[in-house]
């Protein structure tokens, strides 16, 4: 189950496939790796949702830039093909990684795992936290500009005046709530020296063999790319 | 806390003042004061008294490079050494619970506090439950705490304090944006723990009554100045108390009293009827499956008539109210003018346009600041009648006329965000106002008016609508202010869990 590894390893996984096809072109390679990370899709313990949310748009994109390079570039048609299977396969395990992975512990696996400063891993975390505030925040703004009597209606340049209004006041809330949570945050201590965790993040054989596994698989799509003799960098 | 608990600190100011980055005047100074360990302090002060920014001071919080950053001078010692943040000398516990809190989940939310203090990972968890036991927290550490009510987070923020076992508890009207249950609870943990623990207790606490009986001593700051009054409680309200009320402070026995309700409600403005609403869509979330927040609520505004609506935080007030105010459409239900509004536009009220709606029902929001829209105060109340299509010399006079009545004289430039608390709740009262030639619509919504208001703006806002209904304006108010409920309000409409 991909859900039960460390969030550090997904994301070192998700970091080595895009390092591996980036340099690449030809649609072997790429489409051995996305052949190989739709195989643990089901493995991946995902919901329905957001895989019906994420997965269209993404093989659109993947779809658009095939075809686009397809019409306008001038490297042919296989080069085409593998563009589009790199992105989906460069993009796809970053995905997984996000959506089997719980922002605590992928906080918690940054900082004990990774050595990402606590600052930046935390202050991103609680700010997290924050997103459905700012949303009910966005509703009622917009609630409170009809009771003033502001309306956009058909009027395209009252509207952009309408959504500009909006979004200093949300800005202005949205900072407003976030000094106050930093302050909360300093009251408590954070950052006023080496701070211990509470939770553990465990690092498990299993999560090395899905680092080595990740290496292997892209080092067996290379070899076989070569031996088809299909293989192409992207400057040759 | 459990007996081996820390000690007190001792808190020595003198001749302290602090002086806000960018501010020309001392928002306190001079001020002297020992607090023994182990007292427990009320802070009172008008607003701007500076109580929240001494609180901060004794956190640590306040320096060059801290959160509140500003000048200061004198001496502020605990246990002999400047505030320093941090290392479990003081814990500082605030009013917005949506704002202390940290982490995703409960358990995790009362360890960031151990953590950041660098304690051994086997010490935290003991930590964390025995803060968790103080504060008589229902359920586990897995609990979301998105999941919690306003009164559950904020004792969360209490036992995320607690966990740090600091010498010195600062409490910031910790019981201020909770209904009357929730602040019922926090009161009691709060009680609980001056009983088991031996920590220096301030509070500042705008329901002093509420706040006497947790203290043995209260401490009275002057804006701009030093300590007022400094006492027993009995001694100083009994010395200070006139003083103290007619500046605005809550003082026991001399709260202002709301007049009684008229008792003969006009005709109806506005009938709903089966209104369903259901919570709002999350960012990316299903349209399907949503919980709804009301069904099946029937309700009437009548004129002349102060409309009460009550019911525990998250029973749908609020939600209502946009309703009732035409703000909103519901997902069920109608809402349709009755009488004399429905002379002016037969339609439901969710399909009036902005302008006539503003002019003949209005709102006022909770958060007064949601509503402004311009850049001044005189701009402000100027807006809605200059949008009518009053000439400019006859906006300018409406709006003269209503900043004289609600104070606002003398702030016309300002800009509305800068504004204290009870100017920006009478500004926002005025915009509603100001819309009619007659100063105001002929239906009036507030979200919680009264809200956290010092005595004299709250005497304030109490006559106004008095007034209104004594000119035959429909007024509602979503509330769980007691005193109003006790008599000021006509009708009372309660949503529960029963619907």
């Amino acid at each position: 189950m991909l859900r039960r590894r460390n969030p550090a390893a997904k994301l070192l996984a998700a970091l080595l496939v895009a390092a591996a096809l980036v340099p690449v072109l030809d649609p072997v390679t790429a489409g051995a790796v996305l052949a190989a990370v739709v195989l643990v899709l089901p493995f991946a313990g995902l919901r329905a949702r957001p895989v019906l949310l994420l997965f269209p748009p993404l093989l659109l994109a993947a779809a658009s830039v095939a075809v686009v390079n397809l019409l306008y570039g001038d490297a042919g048609a296989a080069a085409a093909l593998g563009l589009g299977l790199r992105l989906a396969a460069i993009a796809l395990p970053c995905v997984l990684a996000v959506l089997t992975s719980d922002p605590t512990e992928t906080a918690d696996a940054l900082v004990q795992r990774l050595r990402v400063p606590e600052r930046p891993a935390l202050g991103v975390l609680a700010a997290l936290r924050l997103v459905p505030l700012l949303a009910e925040q966005w509703r009622t703004l917009t609630l409170a500009r009809r009771a003033r009597g502001l309306e956009a209606g058909a009027n395209p340049a009252a509207a952009v005046r309408l959504f500009a209004g909006k979004v200093f006041a949300l800005l202005v809330r949205a900072v407003r709530t976030g000094t106050r949570l930093a302050a909360a945050m300093d009251a408590r201590a954070f950052g006023t020296g080496p701070r211990t965790h509470a939770r553990r993040s465990v690092w498990t054989a299993a999560d090395t063999a899905l680092v080595a596994g990740t290496a292997a698989v892209l080092a067996g799509a290379h070899g076989l790319s070569l031996w088809l003799g299909t293989w192409r960098l992207l400057f040759a | 806390m459990s007996p081996t608990g820390p000690r007190g600190a001792r808190v020595r100011a003198a001749g302290w003042g602090w002086r806000h980055a960018g501010r020309e005047a001392w928002a306190l100074r001079g001020v002297d004061l020992e607090i023994a360990p182990g007292e427990r302090v009320l802070l009172l002060g008008p607003s701007g008294a500076g109580k929240s920014t001494l609180l901060q001071a004794l956190a640590g919080l306040a320096g060059p490079e801290a959160a509140v950053t500003g000048q200061s001078e004198g001496e502020l010692l605990v246990d002999g050494a400047p505030p320093g943040r941090g290392r479990g000398a003081a814990a500082l516990v605030g009013q917005d619970p949506q704002a202390q809190l940290v982490m995703a989940r409960t358990g995790d939310d009362v360890a960031f506090g151990p953590e950041n203090l660098g304690l051994a990972r086997e010490e935290i968890a003991p930590r964390v439950c025995e803060a968790l036991a103080a504060v008589g927290f229902p359920y586990g550490p897995e609990r979301p705490t998105a999941a919690l009510s306003g009164g559950e987070q904020q004792r969360l923020a209490l036992a995320g304090a607690l966990a740090m076992r600091p010498r010195l508890l600062l409490l910031d009207e910790p019981t201020a944006n909770l209904d009357p249950d929730g602040a019922a609870l926090v009161r009691g943990v709060v009680a609980g723990l001056a009983a088991s623990s031996g920590a220096t207790m301030v509070l500042v606490e705008h329901r002093v009554a509420d706040a006497v009986g947790l203290v043995d001593r209260v401490v009275v700051l002057e804006p701009g100045g030093g300590v007022a009054a400094d006492g027993p409680p009995d001694r100083v309200f009994a010395e200070h108390g006139a003083d103290l009320a007619a500046r605005g402070v809550w003082v026991p026995g001399r709260e202002p009293r709301a007049p009684r309700g008229g008792g003969s409600p006009g005709e109806v403005l506005v009938e709903a009827c089966g209104l369903r609403a259901l919570e709002p869509r999350a960012p990316g979330g299903p349209a399907r499956g949503r919980r709804a927040v009301l069904d099946g609520v029937d309700a009437v505004v009548r004129s002349a008539a102060v409309t009460a609506l009550t019911g525990a935080n998250g029973a749908g007030k609020s939600t209502l109210l946009a309703l009732l105010g035409g703000l909103a459409r519901p997902d069920g239900g109608r809402v349709r003018p009755a009488g004399a509004l429905a002379a002016a536009d037969g339609r439901d009220l969710g399909r009036w346009p902005a302008r006539r709606l503003a002019r003949h029902v209005g709102t006022v929001f909770q958060q007064a600041e949601d509503q402004f829209v311009t850049g001044t105060v005189r701009d402000e109340l100027e807006f809605a009648p200059l949008r009518a299509g009053a000439p400019p010399r006859r906006a300018a006079a409406r709006a003269e006329e209503l900043m004289g009545r609600l104070r606002l004289d003398g702030l016309e430039g300002a800009h509305p965000f800068t504004l204290s608390g009870g100017e920006k709740r009478r500004l926002s009262v005025a915009t509603a106002l100001s819309s009619d030639p007659e100063h105001a619509p002929d239906v009036l919504l507030l979200d919680e008016p009264t809200f956290g208001q010092d005595a004299v703006t709250w005497a304030e806002v109490v006559e106004l609508l008095d007034g209104l209904r004594a000119r035959g304006r429909a007024v509602v108010a979503a509330t769980h202010d007691e005193r109003l409920l006790d008599g000021f309000t006509d009708t009372r409409l309660r949503l529960g869990s029963d619907g």
